[in-house]
């Protein structure tokens, strides 16, 4: 991430009276604009990479770079995108709530002051129900990426073992993420052992 | 206040034999086959509690007369401390309508009243000039119930906590020594910590329970129209246990500095019980058999309760603070 502090004069003035010292969760401590990643999920037509800008530039957006990856499409057939521009925290916000209301596919957005951390256990039999599935279909669920795996199978692979999840979900997400997570879990007959979000301790 | 004790395992016993140092007089106590009542009489005198407990360890009866008539002497107020039953929550129920129909008060140790008939309970207690109270019900001598009832309960948004010390006692143990559940409930049930069938303990029920109270409190108490409030029972709870935990996952837990509990939360809409990741050193990870209220309030913060969750001179003390308050 760069670290470029160039914000416009508006953004400035919308931040004046915000209060830095009041951000127990780091998502809205600046005063400045920072620069975020967002990674959208393209379908292969023409005028869709346009169509996804706009959003950003129309909402406060200081568009810095695109990375178009024609040749690496997804499962689906999307062509994935990132795109790297510079906002306040309440623009970025907005940015985002219109991509997604445009109907663009946002996988992934934030930087890492703006992702909210989790961290989960599984348990159960994880080798045997395709670990790795099971983690691709975390890493599929739009709210959140799988930033760490730990897994203990001190039995052997064929018995019950665990594993320590470390999510990143986007600001507000973490409900969403985890919801996916238990479903998952149910579907595989995984337990899951959930933190206490919104607690600290 | 003189009170008819109806049930004498721990709590009861406890109720009785210290119920002299909190002022009031045992004039009648029953198990489920015997009763002891005092003599009537204008300068009576209550029961004798020494007799009464020795009785029972030497004979397993705590007297000769009926229960009922223990549950037709003249006391002010019912302590209902029979084992907890679900479903229609028998006898213990009954004990608890009967009082309030006589127009004394009733003080519950007993779950089940509370938990699966709370609505019906009060419906009882509004055709009475009888109260009920019930803080042994929750986290034994912590003063969970009356906390909320003080900050008043549509200011406090959710209560959670450590609320089985059995549960609490296998995972604390589990994560210190890196066992497993197994070893870690046999041990637990040679200290008497766990009974020899855990399931209540292990499965979460009991905690379902406490939290069901607590949401019912919160329900009710938060209502403008006490029988438009919603009732909750354990079936209203989504409940997971600790039983096939594996001390893989307690290890991987703990190399992130966290730890797993299992925890309860109600709040007036939700009741919850699983087992959660929480900080290894934070306030929720009580060790061994203590448990913790965490009550969560509009307007005056977190406030944390801890200390002894069960036992009978802690059980015991609840049901007199309860009497206390119906002075």
């Amino acid at each position: 991430m760069s670290d470029r502090r160039d914000g416009t004069p508006e953004a400035a003035l919308d931040e004046a009276d915000e209060d830095p010292g009041t951000a127990p969760d780091g998502g809205h401590a600046a005063a400045t604009p920072s620069t975020h990643t967002v990674r959208l999920e393209l379908v292969d037509e023409p005028g869709q990479l346009l169509a996804a800008l706009h959003p950003i530039a129309d909402n406060g957006g200081n568009l810095l770079s695109i990375y178009h990856e024609r040749g690496n499409k997804t499962p689906r057939g999307r062509i994935p995108v990132e795109v790297d521009f510079e906002a306040t925290p309440e623009r970025f916000e907005g940015i985002v709530d219109a991509l997604r209301s445009e109907g663009v596919n946002v996988m992934q957005a934030g930087t890492e002051r703006y992702a909210e951390e989790v961290t989960l256990l599984l348990f159960g039999h994880l080798i045997d129900t395709d670990l790795s599935d099971t983690l691709s279909r975390i890493e599929a669920c739009e709210s959140a990426s799988v930033a760490d795996v730990s897994l203990a199978a001190p039995q052997g692979t064929e018995e019950v073992s665990s594993a320590r999840l470390r999510l990143e979900a986007r600001a507000g997400e973490t409900d969403a993420a985890l919801a996916a997570v238990r479903d998952l879990a149910a579907e595989k007959e995984l337990r899951v052992v959930e933190p206490l979000t919104g607690v600290e301790a | 206040m003189r009170l008819a004790v109806i049930g004498a395992g721990a709590v009861g016993r406890s109720v009785v034999e210290l119920a002299g140092e909190h002022g009031h007089e045992v004039v009648a106590v029953a198990d489920s086959s015997t009763a002891v009542v005092a003599d009537g009489g204008s300068d009576a005198v209550g029961v004798d509690p020494d007799a009464v407990v020795a009785r029972k360890a030497e004979r397993g009866i705590v007297g000769d007369d009926d229960p009922e008539d223990a549950l037709a002497a003249d006391y002010d107020v019912l302590v209902e401390a029979t084992p907890t039953t679900l479903g229609d929550a028998e006898p213990g129920f009954s004990h608890v309508t009967r009082a309030l129909e006589r127009d004394r008060h009733a003080v519950l140790a007993n779950k089940g009243p509370v938990a699966e008939r709370y609505g019906d309970l009060r419906a009882a207690v509004a055709d009475s000039d009888g109260a009920i109270r019930f803080e042994a019900t929750v986290g034994g001598a912590i003063p969970a119930v009356s906390t909320v009832e003080d900050i008043e309960p549509g200011h406090v948004t959710a209560v959670r906590g450590v609320l089985n010390g059995t549960a609490n006692f296998i995972l604390t143990r589990m994560a210190a020594e890196g066992l497993d559940y197994d070893h870690v409930l046999a041990e637990a049930q040679d200290l008497g910590v766990a009974e020899a069938d855990p399931s209540f303990d292990v499965d979460g029920t009991d905690a379902a329970l406490k939290c069901v109270i607590l949401a019912n409190v919160l329900s009710f108490g938060a209502a403008d129209d006490p029988t438009e409030a919603r009732e909750f029972t354990l079936d209203d709870a989504d409940v997971a246990g600790i039983r096939d935990v594996p001390g893989s996952a307690l290890r991987l837990a703990a190399e992130d500095g966290q730890t797993v509990r299992l925890i309860g939360e109600a709040t007036g809409e939700t009741v919850r019980v699983a087992p959660r990741l929480v900080p290894e050193n934070g306030t929720l990870a009580v060790s061994g058999t203590q448990n913790i209220v965490q009550i969560e309030t509009s307007h005056a913060g977190r406030l944390n309760i801890s200390g002894r969750g069960a036992g009978g001179p802690e059980t015991a003390s609840a049901v007199l603070g309860d009497v206390g308050r119906l002075e």
